[in-house]
């Protein structure tokens, strides 16, 4: 077997690494219960696959056609940066727009958190027009 | 061999695809399917990219970048609709 045939083999088992990583994502995003479970199961190992998709993609066309993609680099800082925050920002809306979690949860930490910001907004809102006023 | 690998990987996408668009159509909340479209914006990059190595082609980089960032900017866009009602919030002037 030469040299560049087993990296072609290495490239292509990270890249069916990370599609079997994708499908065990893809298999909680429709078996876990509420919102919340479902976008834990597709943060991490979603972001993950299509990491090593990316990665593997870049490793062969860096060593079998000599080809440096700044494209595909950018693409996987992209994905890196933005897939979590976005994941964050939908769960923070649907906990805003009161979805609700699961009949399993046992206890919900954010609640206590939550009435606090809205007692502390009521309030400077309240100043705010007495000020005005 | 080579070629198979790629194959196996394009199905396995294709699975976790058609399972992402089955909680789009279904999901019981909005923010459900906010998520399966982010799903399937990050699902569809890994695809391209497992094309693109499939036929050693590296026309379909820009594609991988500009699904990128559309999925994203559609993401938080959908988020702040969802949340406020409003997708850019203007100040009030009097």
């Amino acid at each position: 077997m030469s040299g560049s045939s087993l990296i072609e083999l290495s490239i292509a088992v990270i890249i069916l690494l990370g599609t079997i990583l994708g499908f065990l994502s893809s298999i909680g995003f429709i078996r876990l219960p509420d919102v919340y479970n479902r976008a834990h199961a597709l943060a991490k190992s979603s972001t993950l696959s299509v990491l090593f998709v990316l990665l593997g993609t870049f490793l062969f066309f860096l060593f079998l056609e000599g080809y440096f993609s700044i494209k595909i680099f950018l693409g996987i800082f992209f994905v890196f940066l933005t897939s979590p925050v976005s994941t964050h920002v939908i769960c923070r809306s649907a906990y805003h727009s009161k979805v609700e979690l699961a009949k399993e949860s046992i206890q919900d930490d954010l609640q206590e958190a939550m009435e606090e910001y809205t007692r502390k907004q009521q309030h400077n809102k309240n100043t705010e027009e007495a000020s005005i006023i | 061999m080579i070629q198979w690998i790629l194959f196996f990987s394009l199905i396995l996408l294709t699975f976790s695809i058609l399972v992402t668009i089955y909680r789009l159509v279904k999901g019981p909340t909005a923010p459900d399917r906010v998520q399966a479209l982010d799903a399937l914006g990050i699902n569809l990059i890994a695809g391209v990219a497992v094309f693109s190595v499939y036929l050693r082609s590296t026309a379909f980089f820009e594609v991988i970048l500009l699904i990128g960032i559309l999925s994203f900017i559609g993401t938080i866009a959908f988020a702040r609709f969802v949340e406020r009602g409003v997708v850019i919030e203007r100040k009030q002037s009097d």
